[in-house]
């Protein structure tokens, strides 16, 4: 569900539809469209239809105007949970992007160490949001964690107690569980970067960095709006990992829009106003991912090599 | 391929930076990892005292034993009912949906439900939860593992159908056309020559969903409350506020959850880190 990216996606039918035989098959895209119109579509209106309603979430649902919208909007708490958002998603991304470049176009090399770091590296890719967040929690213990683990006493901090230090831990713990994943898709990306670009840029004797900047980075542009799609689009859905890791605390340093949502809505039984903030997540995600397919230029997966 | 010359020539000067980094980044990645091995097998007296990066002396099953005891086979098992009963028909109604798509002549209703589904990768459908949970318990699935099972189903089909369809369009047509031929009619085509054809994708796509729904924890938390009907993640949480301070227990039982897919990666890691990024790299 991390896979928002609108840039991945192409116009369907193109070549081979004009040469087929004229038969209709679309009672076979049935099943998935109701699958995806009952659990997706539906609840994306019901989202709208329900942030104008009061509901405790047992009882009747009742239509309450714009009552939702009202306390939600002038709520102190809504700026905040954006703020929080706000510094989630772009710390993050600041963090991970270069992170992420560096080691992709590393373990892109040939050498067989590298195939066997890749190994280790991308185990964080497998783990639950969950286990990750329950494991750093542990982890971060300032009595009997990392701190006293490696004698190193300013890491012995109270990192969940802090706001500053939480909301630290968060991008961190963020960056922990993604870097791999996006260093796996700049992997990939390099590996197609042709060879001859590479040969041409040494006998007019560019250097290494000069390369990287010259070759790598402009030929990775489209993997980069991709990557960076997923991260920013994504950072809005980190849910299960901050309510797990901190719960939105301390206080409410670490409150992001979805936890606020999912308070608002499950704990507070304020289901009118937690859909408003779902309204509000869900134009966020389709502004953010609007805005880096223009970045991309389009379609992202017309190749930039073409011409090289 | 490794040692093609013009390899060689591209690697010729060391990359100092990449090379540093990715060395002190798998330092931090593999730290929390071996962390969690050494710590479950202390007691839990011993994590008090011990230093945490030390390997225990006398090394205990002891964490294991409380985790097993506390139900995770049960959670094991409702873990493996929602993620093979949501994948195997997301897999298999996103891929007619593409052989659809690509197939059928144009036809506004295809058009459309492509549309639909592009629409779906745009949004965060997490945002959407509040009314799932309404669509449930309005159709008395309310703590179920069907609850589970049937938006996991539709969350899974946007991105499966893109990859699929992705796929799918690179089959020659010739092949399509041969089979007409041959007097198959579509539905035959789908089983025998596309099914067969797509079979990198649909790994690609089963793994890729099948992983994302056995580490899902909204869905669970939202739609269960029976402590029988917990998904592993779900349970994992349950059993760090219950067992809080027994941390080789809650290490041991992390370690638990995730083993079916550490072992399943060390047997199929090729197809599994292609599963991952799946749609993103292509």
């Amino acid at each position: 569900m991390t896979a928002a990216s609108v840039g991945s996606a192409r116009p369907a039918p193109s070549r081979s539809a004009k040469s087929v035989h004229g038969r209709s098959l679309g009672w076979l895209a049935v099943p998935a469209l109701v699958f995806f119109v009952a659990f997706g579509v539906i609840p994306l209106i019901g989202v709208l239809l329900l942030s104008f309603t009061t509901w405790d979430g047992i009882g009747e649902v009742v239509p309450s105007g714009l009552t939702s919208w009202k306390s939600v909007l002038s709520d102190p708490g809504l700026p905040h949970a954006m703020w929080v958002t706000f510094q989630v998603a772009a710390l993050s991304w600041l963090f991970q992007t270069p992170m992420s470049i560096l080691l992709g176009v590393f373990l892109a090399g040939a050498q067989k160490y590298r195939a066997f770091l890749a190994v280790l590296y991308f185990i964080p890719l497998l783990l639950s949001s969950a286990a990750i967040a329950i494991t750093f929690k542990a982890l971060l213990d300032p009595n009997f964690g990392i701190g006293t683990g490696l004698g190193l006493p300013f890491m012995s901090q109270d990192w969940l107690g802090e706001p500053k230090l939480a909301l630290g831990v968060v991008v961190f713990v963020v960056s922990w569980q993604f870097i791999p994943f996006h260093s796996l898709i700049y992997q990939g990306a390099v590996r197609q970067i042709p060879t001859s670009m590479y040969e041409a840029a040494q006998i007019d004797g560019a250097g290494r960095m000069r390369q990287f900047f010259s070759i790598t980075l402009p030929q990775l542009k489209n993997t980069i709006v991709t990557s960076s799609t997923l991260m920013v689009v994504g950072s809005l859905t980190f849910f299960d990992l901050i309510y797990v890791l901190t719960a939105g605390g301390p206080g409410d340093a670490t409150r992001v829009l979805a936890l606020d949502m999912y308070k608002r809505g499950f704990q507070a039984n304020l289901m009118g106003p937690a859909s408003a903030i779902g309204v509000i997540l869900v134009l966020v995600g389709l502004l953010l991912a609007l805005l880096f397919r223009r970045l991309g230029g389009g379609d992202q997966t017309a190749s930039q090599l073409e011409g090289a | 391929m490794a040692d093609t010359p013009q390899k060689t020539t591209r690697i010729r000067s060391t990359n100092w930076i990449g090379g540093t980094l990715s060395w002190f980044w798998l330092f931090i990645v593999i730290l929390p990892i071996y962390w969690i091995v050494i710590t479950s097998i202390k007691s839990q007296s011993e994590y008090f005292v011990t230093n945490p990066f030390v390997p225990s002396s006398e090394p205990t099953l002891d964490a294991y034993r409380l985790v097993i005891e506390s139900g995770f086979i049960r959670y094991f098992f409702n873990s493996v009912i929602v993620t093979v009963g949501a994948v195997i028909p997301a897999v298999l109604v996103s891929f007619m949906a593409a052989f659809a798509i690509i197939r059928s002549r144009p036809h506004w209703f295809l058009k459309s439900t492509n549309a639909v589904l592009l629409m779906g990768l745009a949004i965060p459908l997490q945002a959407t939860i509040i009314p799932v949970y309404l669509i449930i318990i309005r159709l008395h699935l309310y703590d179920t593992l069907l609850a589970l099972i049937l938006p996991s189903i539709a969350f899974a089909i946007p991105l499966s159908v893109l990859v699929l369809s992705n796929f799918i369009r690179d089959v020659p047509n010739e092949l399509f056309e041969s089979m007409r031929l041959d007097g198959c009619s579509e539905w035959q085509t789908l089983w025998r020559l596309a099914l067969p054809l797509t079979r990198p994708a649909l790994v690609t796509v089963t793994i890729y969903n099948a992983l994302l729904i056995w580490n899902g924890f909204l869905l669970p938390l939202v739609l269960t409350q029976s402590p029988n009907l917990r998904v592993l993640p779900l349970a994992l949480w349950t059993f760090q506020g219950q067992y809080g301070i027994n941390v080789p227990a809650i290490l041991a039982a992390v370690l638990l959850t995730a083993l079916p897919i550490l072992a399943l990666y060390v047997v199929g890691r090729r197809q599994l880190l292609s599963g991952l990024t799946a749609g993103f790299t292509k």
